[in-house]
């Protein structure tokens, strides 16, 4: 059985990561999971959070904000926006937040009479402070 | 006949012309290979992407509660033409061929008794565009402070694009861009964007079977909107590489034609410097003839 497994990270501007993976620990709308080599073919959206992948060669941390990851033979992770964790300052968080904040705000003027849309902003607003919490940065509530 | 002070002036001043084209095309093939070098990066995001979305749509695509990206509105009366071009002249025939197969478009859609929206991104579309198709312009996105275009700018294009769709201002959309074949060659291109059309050849070799999560239409929904992004970055970024290849071929024939001017020039003034010579010698030969 394979040990390891193919991991791509590749945002639109840049391919971020690609190595060898032993498992990779991912943030997917409706919960995190956990990828093995062999894991069943699976795509899931991804949640603003924290990706982790483990590798022999140590573990590395990426913060992913949206897109998409595919489990199959390998592992593509396809984040729309995607840093290292130790490259994540506290002013690029502040503006995610505020970016979050301003759909949230949007949504709640746009669909006054439709739930659905403010509930979805509403979850990525505390995705985003959750996502801050768990990186120490203080989301400024 | 122009004295030899003039001829002399004109050397100079083409001279310096020749300076600074041969400046441009220089810095442009800089630009060229940074540009080519961030389109090369994309590719691996806009490949992936596709792929999913084209096997997701394949699977999703037929059933009638296909989104509205996907399906299409079920009418095409009104066209969004969008036109990517860049917001520098001097690049040769870069701007006024993607503007030219716009106008030729719009006139088709407008022939056919269509109604023809357009949204420019780019001084030099807009600005050429607008004498013939200036009354259907709604909006122009200015690209003119971006150094380097990034995913975020061809987001905000991509965020007015599907609002508008979503208030049903249109039914179609069109992307002009120009297609990056080689520096000498860049191939304008009308694009289909809304709705949304992939190829699903990636289905036959990607019959295995997937598991999603959420399901398949939510995944989709999510997806249509990012792919109309991806699009449309992938077009900008094509259009970067073709707008700097263009400019480079052309500020390259600028030069040459630059060097050709002068060498005529030379010559001429050559030629009239001897002409004062030989008339000085006759006047002064005669002259002593005379005594």
């Amino acid at each position: 059985m394979a040990q390891t497994m193919q991991f791509d990270l590749v945002c639109p501007e840049r391919r971020l990561a690609s190595l060898e993976v032993t498992s990779a620990q991912i943030p997917g709308t409706e919960g995190d999971l956990t990828a093995m080599p062999g894991h069943m073919h699976l795509i899931t959206t991804l949640r603003p959070g924290v990706l982790k992948v483990y590798s022999s060669e140590g573990d590395q941390e990426f913060v992913v904000t949206g897109g998409f990851a595919e489990v199959g033979e390998g592992l593509t992770v396809l984040a729309e926006n995607a840093v290292l964790r130790s490259e994540m300052a506290q002013s690029d968080f502040d503006a995610m937040i505020k970016e979050a904040k301003n759909i949230y705000v949007q949504a709640k003027e746009n669909f006054v009479s439709e739930p659905g849309p403010v509930d979805e902003a509403a979850k990525m607003m505390s995705d985003m402070v959750a996502l801050g919490d768990e990186i120490g940065l203080n989301a400024g509530r | 006949m122009p004295s030899l002070k003039d001829l002399k002036n004109r050397i100079e001043s083409v001279k310096n012309t020749r300076k600074i084209t041969k400046a441009m095309q220089m810095v442009a093939a800089a630009k060229l290979r940074r540009a080519q070098e961030s389109a090369e990066a994309s590719r691996p995001y806009t490949e992936r992407f596709n792929s999913v979305l084209g096997s997701l749509a394949s699977s999703v695509g037929e059933s009638e509660n296909a989104p509205k990206l996907l399906s299409g509105t079920g009418a095409d009366q009104t066209y969004l033409l969008v036109v990517l071009t860049a917001e520098r002249g001097l690049c040769g025939g870069f701007n006024s061929n993607i503007s030219k197969l716009a106008r030729q478009n719009a006139q088709t859609l407008l022939a056919a008794g269509k109604t023809v929206k357009i949204l420019t991104v780019g001084k030099k579309g807009r600005d050429s565009l607008r004498r013939d198709l200036g009354d259907h312009f709604i909006a122009h996105v200015d690209l003119s402070e971006v150094k380097r275009v990034g995913y975020t700018d061809a987001q905000s294009v991509a965020k007015d694009v599907l609002s508008r769709f979503d208030s049903s201002e249109f039914d179609v959309a069109i992307l002009f861009y120009s297609q990056f074949e080689n520096v000498v060659s860049q191939i304008p291109t009308a694009q289909q964007i809304i709705p949304a059309s992939y190829d699903n050849n990636a289905t036959d070799e990607k019959s295995t079977f997937y598991e999603y999560e959420p399901d398949e239409g939510a995944i989709l929904a999510n997806l249509l909107p990012r792919g109309v992004a991806t699009q449309i970055f992938a077009a900008l970024l094509e259009n970067g590489a073709s707008e700097q290849g263009a400019r480079m071929s052309a500020m390259d024939n600028a030069t040459r034609n630059a060097g050709d001017m002068i060498d005529k020039l030379t010559i001429e003034y050559n030629r009239s410097r001897q002409a004062v010579i030989t008339n000085e010698l006759i006047e002064i030969i005669s002259g002593a003839e005379a005594l």
